[in-house]
């Protein structure tokens, strides 16, 4: 059986000076290719100005397990968000 | 539909009470519809179950593109076949994004490729059936994808995020086919009778199939209360079936062609169309290889898998070298 060609993750950005977003994986054997499927599997419909390719083996992800010693301590920051604080509307705009 | 009779553990559904306590927490999570993502807890039944339905969904786009890409280099005009190229590379997109979904729960893509073309992993059977005239390539768009779009776009919300993901792309790309199909016969039904007629013919030939596409009525699906409950399934055959029927009924009436079915008839209490008895045995035939087109269908994707393995092979050994040419370079400072 032959070897497969590696997993790489696309990321694309779209027109409105939005940054890079993950659309998808492919597989191909090198950066090259990677870049030229990327472009035929995600961009049909001008869905971006740019590609980047980035082997799937080399992305560090966090653990479902972690999720909520990550992210839990957030939702007691509410203050964080400027709706907590109440300024009176003779101020003006802040 | 484009994957049919999904085996999942072919066992009642469990009560919560009856699960033990990870697999609790799972069909909790599932329950108020949360995603499962690639690193999560699954039982290994729903990861099986998964892995069974979405690559038999990415084989059917990508064995799909066969009966269409039959009719590429004799569509009339210069427009009518950059429109159908566009529509081939669609579905071999569409099992792309399929594919790297069902990789995500542990598959290789290689396996899933060589189930296909050893015969081990189906495709839906709607693919089995020729395309013989141009009107084919429009009753396909108005259809079978229409169909499918019925099919998709629940799946949209499905429990698995990356599936629900490749979904929702696909979902975007698919009423362009649809489209271009039903536009497609509007055009031949205001030509001459003779294009008006092959309109007749093709849908004639394309509509039970397309209606079986849903797969067996619900009182057979043994495999489907567990796909419900997993939320990897989100309407049952008939419902969808019958969703489909009634879209179909005023569109063929626009073009102003018949639907093949003498039984097709309006029914104001349950407010759907009623319509004739599906024959099953034809369904179950062509799905076990007995149909028109299957041995030409998996020849096809064969012929294509073996001559590309030079291609394959080459690209990866020129890789491999360059890899290793790069480790022999002295390092720099």
């Amino acid at each position: 059986m032959s070897k497969e060609w590696p997993l790489w993750e696309i990321f694309v950005r779209g027109q409105h000076g939005l940054s890079h977003r993950h659309v998808g994986s492919l597989h191909a054997p090198d950066a090259e290719l990677a870049i030229k499927n990327a472009r035929d599997v995600y961009t049909r419909r001008r869905e971006g100005l740019s590609i980047w390719a980035v082997r799937s083996r080399d992305v560090v992800a966090s653990a479902p397990l972690d999720r909520g010693k990550l992210f839990d301590p957030a939702n007691s920051k509410i203050y964080r968000h400027p709706e907590f604080f109440s300024i009176p509307e003779e101020v003006g705009p802040m | 539909m484009y994957a049919q009779m999904v085996k999942s553990t072919g066992q009642p559904v469990k009560t919560l009470d009856e699960m033990d306590p990870l697999e609790r927490a799972f069909q909790e999570r599932i329950n108020a519809n949360e995603m499962i993502e690639p690193k999560d807890f699954m039982p290994d039944s729903y990861r099986q179950t998964l892995i069974r339905q979405i690559s038999q969904h990415a084989n059917s786009e990508i064995v799909g593109q066969l009966p269409e890409g039959n009719w590429i280099t004799r569509a009339p005009t210069l427009e009518r076949k950059a429109i159908l190229l566009a529509k081939v590379q669609d579905e071999a997109g569409h099992g792309l994004y399929l594919y790297c979904a069902a990789e995500t729960l542990g598959i290789s893509r290689e396996e899933m490729s060589q189930k296909l073309v050893d015969g081990k992993a189906r495709y839906s059977s709607i693919f089995n059936y020729p395309t013989l005239t141009w009107a084919d390539i429009g009753a396909v768009g108005w259809l079978v994808d229409g169909a499918a779009i019925i099919n998709q776009v629940p799946l949209q919300r499905c429990s698995y995020g990356p599936y629900s993901r490749a979904m929702v792309r696909i979902c975007k790309e698919e009423s362009f086919h649809q489209r271009q199909g039903y536009a497609m016969l509007q055009t031949l039904c205001t030509g001459t009778d003779e294009q008006k007629a092959m309109v007749q013919d093709a849908v004639n030939r394309w509509w039970w199939p397309s209606i079986m596409m849903f797969g067996p009525p619900d009182q057979e699906s043994v495999h489907s209360a567990q796909s419900e409950a997993w939320k990897i399934k989100l309407y049952s055959n008939d419902e969808l079936r019958q969703k489909f029927v009634n879209q179909c009924v005023p569109q063929a009436d626009h073009l102003g062609i018949s639907l093949p079915d003498p039984d097709l008839k309006w029914n104001e209490e349950t407010g759907n169309y009623d319509f004739g008895e599906i024959n099953w045995d034809e369904f179950y035939s062509v799905l076990q290889g007995n149909g028109p087109c299957n041995n030409e269908r998996l020849g096809a994707r064969r012929k294509a898998w073996e001559d590309g393995r030079w291609f394959r092979d080459g690209l990866a050994a020129h890789q491999a070298k360059q890899d290793d040419a790069a480790r022999k370079m002295p390092k720099v400072a």
